[in-house]
């Protein structure tokens, strides 16, 4: 039986990006708040310190600071005729556990999306037509966010400021900023700091890339160009590019982090309270399962609690969000058969995948040393920046010469020909490693009915709860469409003085052995219709609306770009208006 | 921990500063590796050398050892130059590996029931990385009691080695296939990844590609566009506080 706790204002199932920022925002307002995290309490000093902190074989291939996957990992399969086996390692996707969740151990690469990204049904269909749509592919089911470009602008702006942002404008106000992005969605003014220094890498591919007349600009980025206070102030300090940044923490305060950005101001409040180590099992509902009352969770010495509380929110990595409303019996499960049903539906992920140019032996390209966000690019191919309508496919990529790092287990080139081991192998890693470029093709993935989360039927957690099951696989839409970059990619390859350039672009099927991306997103997805959204434009649930469901389960479908810049703002832009109108007169804050 | 200044950032990239100089003034790694004041490896690094005969094992018996010596010697051979895997110390390696937690499955959901998936779905039998091992090594060494692979030739052994790779070959359960991608992934990362994990000897992956290891900063040498760095490698077992500079406007305390 769960020892019933003092009730609480607010609870946050995880504390990680979301679940922090909120947080802080409502005990800024006076309110109690209760922060839950399943992983370890940890911090920069002491436990991302040098030397530990560079070990690749702990943290890039063991994935220390991932979610326990033996206690809770994701069934999958790549389509509902097949049998969902849980994947019993993390390859493709690396959700983050411990206190700051994967805003920890991202990279720091620091987007925003564009206009037509939050309309985007509307945009395609204004622009192409409802027959050109469907061409794209019967199954896809494109949706707006029931929110606009405008309306958020002001909370990635807020966003970026907190977290330091280091880059170059592209379009301040609608006018165009020489030396940034000139598809950037207009910005109300520049980044808090200017870009990073550019790596070799970076200098090669905009040589190529302006060659070819394509419009290079340095990648935004969390890692910092240099010592940064920010508005709560905290003070970070300058990345010194050690090659250590994706699937590890920063040791030097260089990367925008809960850690370094938030907590400090948290958990100095005492209206906070963070509970480590804690999995919450469910949300309860009133006997109307119209009101939330509060969570059950097993602390680290497996006792149960229940935690009442006014509001929940539901914070975790945007899979586990999905399972907590299935698990909670909160919205209507999405039923593929029907389309009817919305929790689980619109899960998408990200077209992954560029090129890997060989150069000449005279060119040192020195990988390893390298930022999480190291890249210059070209969003010439990005969303809807180039014309579609002969394509045949919707959708696009960003492109870049962003190599993080040249740890030596994951980098070890070899040219097409060479064997897989062997004498003629060893040699060929030595003679390319350091004489090869990564180029990274990013881009969109598009929303199809065929594509959903939901319970699984035989496999258990930890804790007996079923796992979240995964049914995914790339739309033929999204291959036709990275296939047509990679051709693009190729070109700039050989610009850069590749001697060999090795074809890039994503394949069928979707297979969970290989690294692709950490931006699973969708499933719980807003918009302004209860019809086919979980959540309103605040990310508050329509049918339990003290439960709100914050971050990347929230995108109608996953934009060009690495996400965790779009997720702090539109929580910002959710925490406004809880703070302005929710805690004035809880209740629904858009009428269904 | 220490609160480094500004200062000390300065003098010690100043120092490797000094460090870069073309490639052709360089003698050659190995001679600068004994120059390293802090080397916590041995400076030896003869391709010849063949540490494994000084290995302890704890997970893999005589016969195990014999075949794991025998292949990582040809999955990744010595050359006039650089020492391969046997003498970077793969085996024992792999030997700690299994003989610990990933061995006993750390970081591997085991919960059936079990059946084979698509390989969309990953790897999906019951055995730890230990029992894979430990069942397929049995199955091998039965298979080649006649003349053990360690006895053959290294071109039968590579031809055998090609065989486990193609898959079809059934050693225990273990399809063979999945048993050699094992063994080339441990032996990877036994080759390549902190000599702290008992691989990598000498560091000579790192020498041979120029991976300068643990440094934790190029602050000053990101912007020398195409320099060639070269200065001995670093282990997580050398590296020391004192290289980064902390704001004292930062708590050195966690809140």
């Amino acid at each position: 039986m769960a020892e019933r706790l003092k009730a609480v204002d607010m609870v946050t199932i995880g504390v990680g990006l979301t679940g922090s920022l909120a947080a802080l925002e409502l005990v800024q307002a006076g309110l109690k708040v209760v922060g839950l995290e399943r992983g370890a309490p940890r911090f920069t000093v002491p436990d991302f310190q040098s030397p530990a902190i560079h070990d690749e074989l702990r943290f890039s291939i063991r994935k220390a600071m991932m979610q326990d996957n033996t206690k809770v990992p994701v069934s999958f399969r790549n389509n509902s005729s097949e049998t969902a086996l849980p994947i019993r390692r993390w390859e493709s996707f690396l959700p983050g556990q411990g206190l700051g969740g994967s805003f920890v151990h991202w990279n720091g690469q620091s987007f925003r999306a564009q206009v037509a990204d939050f309309i985007y049904r509307t945009h395609l269909l204004q622009r192409y037509g409802q027959k050109f749509v469907e061409s794209c592919g019967a199954d896809l089911t494109f949706q707006d966010w029931g929110l606009t470009y405008d309306q958020i602008e002001p909370y990635y702006d807020r966003f970026e400021y907190l977290i330091g942002v280091s880059g170059k404008a592209g379009n301040i106000n609608g006018q165009i900023q020489p030396g940034g992005n000139p598809f950037e969605a207009p910005r109300s003014r520049e980044y808090p700091n200017p870009p990073m220094k550019e790596t070799y890498f970076g200098a090669i591919f905009r040589k190529g890339a302006e060659q070819l007349g394509y419009h290079p600009y340095p990648q935004p980025s969390s890692n910092l160009s240099r010592p940064y206070t920010n508005p709560l102030g905290l003070k970070l300090q300058q990345c010194v590019f050690c090659g250590f940044c994706e699937r590890y923490a920063c040791e030097h305060y260089a990367k925008g982090s809960p850690q370094t950005t938030i907590l400090p101001v948290l958990l100095k409040n005492p209206n906070y309270e963070l509970r480590t180590n804690c999995e919450v099992l469910r949300i309860n509902l009133d006997s109307t399962g119209k009101k939330a009352t509060g969570v059950i969770y097993v602390d680290g010495a497996g006792r149960e609690f229940e935690q009442p509380a006014e509001m929940v929110f539901i914070t975790a990595f945007p899979l586990n969000n999905v399972r907590t409303l299935l698990l909670s019996g909160i919205g209507k499960p999405y039923d593929p058969r029907t389309g009817e049903g919305v929790v689980g539906r619109n899960y998408t992920y990200q077209t992954t995948g560029g090129p890997t140019v060989f150069m000449d032996e005279s060119i040192n390209v020195n990988p390893f040393m390298s930022s999480g966000a190291p890249g210059t690019m070209i969003d010439d191919f990005g969303g809807d920046n180039f014309d579609h309508s002969n394509l045949g496919f919707i959708g696009g990529q960003y492109v870049g010469s962003i190599m993080t790092g040249g740890r030596p287990i994951e980098f070890h080139p070899t040219p097409p020909g060479t064997p897989k081991w062997g004498l003629e192998w060893k040699q060929a890693v030595a003679r390319h490693y350091n004489h090869t470029i990564a180029v990274q093709q990013h881009g969109t993935s598009a929303p199809s009915r065929l594509n959903y989360l939901d319970l699984d039927p035989t496999y258990k957690d930890a804790w007996g709860q079923p796992l979240l099951r995964m049914t995914f696989n790339f739309p033929e839409n999204d291959i036709r469409m990275s296939q047509y970059i990679a051709d693009k990619v190729v070109e700039i390859g050989r610009a850069m003085g590749g001697k060999t350039v090795v074809r890039g672009g994503t394949k069928r099927p979707y297979t969970t052995t290989v690294y692709q991306s950490t931006h699973n997103c969708g499933g719980a997805i807003m918009g302004d219709d209860p019809r086919t959204s979980v959540v309103n434009r605040y990310q508050q649930c329509w049918d339990v609306p003290n439960v709100f469901s914050l971050g990347g389960a929230s995108f109608p479908q996953n934009i060009t770009y690495n996400y965790t810049v779009t997720i702090g703002a539109i929580t910002l832009f959710a925490l406004d208006a809880i703070k302005n109108k929710y805690l004035k007169a809880p209740g629904p804050m858009v009428q269904a | 921990m220490a609160e480094i200044s500004r200062r000390t950032l300065m003098k010690v990239t100043g120092a490797l500063g000094t460090s870069i100089v073309p490639a052709a003034l360089v003698p050659d790694a190995a001679s600068a590796q004994q120059d390293h004041a802090h080397a916590a490896a041995p400076a030896q690094s003869s391709p010849d050398s063949s540490p494994a005969k000084f290995t302890t094992y704890l997970f893999f018996n005589a016969e195990e050892a014999a075949f794991m010596e025998a292949a990582v010697a040809r999955l990744i051979p010595k050359d006039e130059q650089w020492g391969g895997a046997l003498e970077a110390g793969v085996p024992n390696y792999i030997d700690k590996q299994l003989a610990g937690a990933w061995g006993a499955g750390e970081r591997l959901y085991r919960s059936g029931p079990w059946q084979p998936g698509t390989p969309s779905q990953g790897y999906q039998l019951p055995f730890t990385p230990a029992e894979l091992f430990r069942t397929a090594l049995r199955a091998i060494d039965q298979e080649l009691a006649q003349t053990p692979f360690a006895s053959r030739n290294p071109d039968e052994q590579d031809s055998y080695l090609k065989t486990l790779e193609a898959g079809g070959k059934d050693l225990g359960g273990v399809p063979s296939d999945v048993f050699f991608a094992h063994l080339w992934q441990c032996t990877v990362e036994g080759f390549f990844s902190d000599p702290v994990y008992g691989g990598n000897r000498d560091m000579v992956s790192w020498r041979m590609i120029g991976f300068p290891g643990a440094y934790a900063s190029y602050y000053d040498l990101v912007d020398k566009h195409g320099i060639k760095l070269d200065r001995p490698p670093m282990s997580l077992a050398q590296d020391a506080h004192g290289h980064i500079h902390m704001d004292p406007g930062i708590p050195a305390r966690s809140p």
